[in-house]
């Protein structure tokens, strides 16, 4: 989560760069500030188990962003959180497992789909990478954000552009990415410690 | 957030979510002035951030739910993007939200007005609900 959070700080001016083509230009600054509470609720209450830190994470992100960001990411960790229960550890195959519902229940919650340019279209890739390794997954991430490009967006308030959100890569899909990207980092880290 | 009623016992619960506090504020004022004379059912504002910018509270939406819940139900009304998808996350949360709070599927404004006359007449959250929904079918043109 330091990592995600880390992340997020560095990028966040690219992110809201990217949504103030096509969106109301506050999709970093939003993530900055959710993170950021992340990031101080688990410092000052650490919870005792992988599926405890994503709830917790995702119940402040609904709670601080206050972007459609917040309530889809927020969905995202404390479903992911839940099904993954109160084990003390977790293997990759049952964080896939668990990252599937979660990212089901976002599709739900926004009532989308891959191909809309949102941020399952970076999602929905990565997790199926992630049967290969973590590294494959954050790849899938950041080539699933590139594809929205072409995209015409269907949800949220790009949609209201129509044909003008094409040639725009969705923010969504991008900080996705950024959090693939940051999830492997941390497990390459594991890896090699 | 101010509501512009304190609750009342027995009516169910206006509550407005916008994106802009001044919005939430104004529909909730217009909504009660509508509803006319005798007495009037709960209704409050969340709207915008607690810092007074553009987007959507938690914070002010459970607040402003719990501040006009009577025990009849609360009535949600929302209207874009994140307002909607935050009450949804809320509601999914369980324990966030008063007893019988329901998202209402309904315009912002004339949706508002429909809410809070039908819950100013005792009427219960179904009716409430149907009500505020009901307003989708009436066009200007």
């Amino acid at each position: 989560m330091a990592e995600a959070a880390a992340s997020v700080d560095r990028e966040a001016a690219r992110l809201t760069e990217l949504d103030s083509a096509i969106g109301d230009a506050d999709h970093g600054s939003n993530l900055q500030r959710g993170f950021a509470a992340v990031v101080k609720t688990l410092e000052a209450e650490p919870p005792g188990t992988p599926g405890a830190v994503l709830t917790t994470a995702g119940r402040q992100l609904i709670s601080t962003v206050g972007g459609a960001s917040g309530p889809l990411y927020g969905t995202l960790l404390r479903r992911t959180g839940k099904e993954l229960g109160d084990a003390d550890g977790v293997t990759v195959g049952e964080l896939r497992a668990a990252l599937r519902a979660g990212v089901d229940a976002v599709a739900q919650l926004g009532g989308s789909a891959p191909g809309d340019a949102t941020m399952l279209d970076a999602l929905d890739p990565a997790v199926e990478a992630l049967a290969t390794s973590f590294r494959a997954a954050a790849e899938a991430a950041g080539q699933g954000a590139e594809a929205t490009v072409p995209l015409q967006a269907r949800k949220g308030r790009a949609s209201y552009l129509g044909e003008r959100s094409i040639g725009h890569q969705d923010p969504g899909a991008t900080s996705s990415a950024l959090l693939f990207t940051a999830l492997a980092a941390v497990a390459d880290e594991g890896e090699a410690a | 957030m101010s509501g512009a009623h304190t609750s009342s016992e027995g009516y169910v619960g206006i509550v407005l979510v916008s994106h802009s506090g001044p919005v939430a504020e104004s529909v909730a004022r217009l909504a009660s002035g509508l509803a006319g004379g005798g007495a009037k059912a709960p209704v409050a504002a969340a709207g915008g951030t607690p810092d007074g910018g553009l987007g959507t509270s938690a914070e002010l939406i459970t607040e402003a739910a719990r501040k006009v819940d009577g025990g009849a139900g609360v009535a949600v009304l929302v209207d874009l993007g994140s307002a909607v998808l935050t009450v949804k996350a809320l509601l999914a949360e369980g324990d966030e939200l008063p007893e019988g709070t329901r998202l209402v599927d309904a315009p912002f404004v004339e949706g508002a007005v429909a809410a809070v006359v039908t819950a100013s007449t005792g009427a219960g959250l179904d009716a409430v609900a149907a009500a505020a929904g009901e307003a989708y079918s009436y066009r200007k043109e």
